[in-house]
């Protein structure tokens, strides 16, 4: 089954939202030549290994095998070979080779952002989902959201990098390789996607229960497309205009949901889970785990921990009512 | 001989005790078992001015996630991630009273802590009814327990996932607790 699915990424580079083989950028194009130059000289290796073991079975001795000579007749062993040395000699020069062309490619491949106006974001990484900052030197300039990453098309992306909780990896195969989040220590590296299109990435480092449940989707889109987004996620939430809909804004004020969550114009403003001031805008929900749709969000408020196992929110007895006024609610929140 | 099954012996013991102490429940609830905020748990209301005996299901609940090494370091997280950290610092008080030393004005049993949690108490502790799921009320009443060591010593935090305020709770003393009894 890992094979055919292998095998089908293999076949299809272009249909993959998540695939180092169909780079996006100028890193990942990199990372793509490298991985072709290493398949085709390990596919040459391969052949000569099998071909000279095949052609060595095929050539067995035919003759009757040589009488082992007694103990005191042994000859004495022979002082190491000059092929012995040779192939040892060879071995240290590959392994130096190896060397200095793993230094000049992680330089080419981490070289310094020349652009001086880069977008910047901030990547939080949480048990087990993705908090995305973008920063602004002026503060009602900030966005908050969570687990979906827009960005314009051909301009460098600056990804500051940091952990809440435990080492996750930033991993969007499609843009560049992959990048550790340390908690109490940051890092920062840049990529560009010069194809508009979404993209997928995901945790790359195991980070406990749910690490299979860790992905975010990379939306590269055009600078106009963008700025759009971006005005739109400064907003705060709109106050809500009918009875059900305020009912829903007081489900969503009075229960669990306002110790963790933020809903920016409201006093909802806990940073401990994803910000949900325009969850209605995002694609999926739980880190990747399932589409956005009105009935998946059901689910998952009342029972997150059918859908996630281990996940750090607790399940939410509501009643039928309550439930769809805060469905309701929360469907404005584009 | 006898040496050898002995130590097989306690080899399993501690096999045993290890396993209560670290098991975890992966569906702690399901939303049809946790209580809706509505239903009244303790009798003690805001108000009612009095305290009536504690209700025996109580201690067998908390017994669950006092013995428990995963429900206590789930309380210690939850003690951050609900703000208790903001009044009550990290067990030394600030704004809220501090819950590392030998006082307790309303108790330290594992009910009274769940009432003060759930009920909130005067002059500030607000109540968190319907606001914090039970068995997450239960984990945080555990590690308040535990700042002042009255748990198992093997079940208590050894040390804190960030910058060290204080000494870890195991190595916290028992002290003579005062304060209304349980």
């Amino acid at each position: 089954m890992i094979n055919l699915c292998v095998l089908a990424l293999w076949l299809d580079p272009v249909g993959g939202i998540q695939s180092a083989l169909d780079p996006a950028g100028p890193q990942a194009a990199r990372i793509e030549r490298l991985w072709w130059l290493m398949f085709w000289v390990t596919l040459v290796v391969f052949v000569l290994v099998i071909g000279t073991l095949s052609i060595s079975i095929a050539r067995r001795r035919r003759s009757q095998p040589i009488p082992f000579p007694p103990k005191d007749k042994l000859p004495a062993e022979k002082p190491i070979g000059r092929v012995i040395a040779a192939a040892i000699a060879l071995t240290i020069i590959t392994l130096f080779v190896l060397l200095v062309a793993s230094v000049v490619a992680g330089k080419n491949q981490h070289q310094s952002l020349a652009s001086t106006n880069p977008v910047s974001i901030q990547v939080i990484g949480h048990q087990w989902w993705w908090e995305v900052r973008y920063t602004s030197p002026q503060a009602d300039q900030t966005i908050i959201t969570a687990n979906e990453i827009h960005v314009p098309v051909g301009v460098p992306i600056n990804i500051n990098t940091s952990s809440r909780d435990v080492i996750h990896s930033f991993w969007a195969p499609n843009v560049n390789g992959k990048r550790d989040l340390i908690p109490g220590y940051s890092t920062a590296f840049w990529f560009q996607a010069d194809t508009a299109r979404t993209y997928r990435g995901q945790c790359a480092e195991f980070c406990g229960l749910q690490h299979a449940h860790m992905s975010f989707y990379l939306v590269a889109e055009t600078p106009q497309q963008f700025e759009q987004w971006k005005q739109q996620q400064l907003k705060s939430a709109p106050e809500p205009d009918t009875e059900t809909k305020k009912r829903g804004q007081g489900v969503f004020l009075s229960n669990a949901c306002v110790m963790c969550h933020t809903i920016r114009g409201t006093i909802a403003g806990s940073r401990v889970g994803p910000d949900l001031t325009h969850v209605a805008s995002r694609q999926a929900i739980a880190a990747g785990t399932l589409p956005n749709t009105r009935g998946n969000i059901a689910g998952w408020i009342v029972d997150p921990q059918h859908i996630k196992p281990g996940v750090r929110m607790p399940p939410n007895p509501l009643s039928p009512d309550d439930l769809n006024a805060l469905l309701d609610y929360m469907e404005t929140l584009k | 001989m006898n040496l050898a099954r002995a130590v097989t012996l306690l080899a399993l013991a501690t096999l045993l005790a290890s396993c209560e102490r670290e098991q975890r429940g992966f569906r702690e609830a399901t939303a049809a078992s946790i209580s809706s905020s509505a239903e009244q748990r303790v009798d003690f209301q805001p108000g009612s001015g009095t305290t009536a005996p504690v209700a025996p299901t109580s201690s067998s609940m908390s017994d669950a996630y006092e013995y428990n090494a995963y429900a206590v370091s789930e309380g210690a997280r939850l003690y951050n991630a609900y703000n208790c950290v903001g009044c009550h610092a990290h067990g030394g008080g600030g704004m809220g009273v501090p819950l590392i030393d030998k006082e307790w004005l309303y108790g330290y049993s594992p009910t009274d802590i769940y009432k003060t949690i759930v009920e909130g108490r005067s002059n500030g502790m607000p109540s968190f009814r319907g606001k914090i799921p039970d068995y997450q009320v239960w984990q945080i009443v555990a590690y308040v327990r535990a700042m002042t060591g009255q748990l198992r010593k093997d079940v208590e935090p050894g040390r804190t996932d960030h910058m060290t305020t204080k000494k870890p709770e195991s190595s916290t003393p028992q002290e003579p607790q005062t304060g209304a009894k349980q």
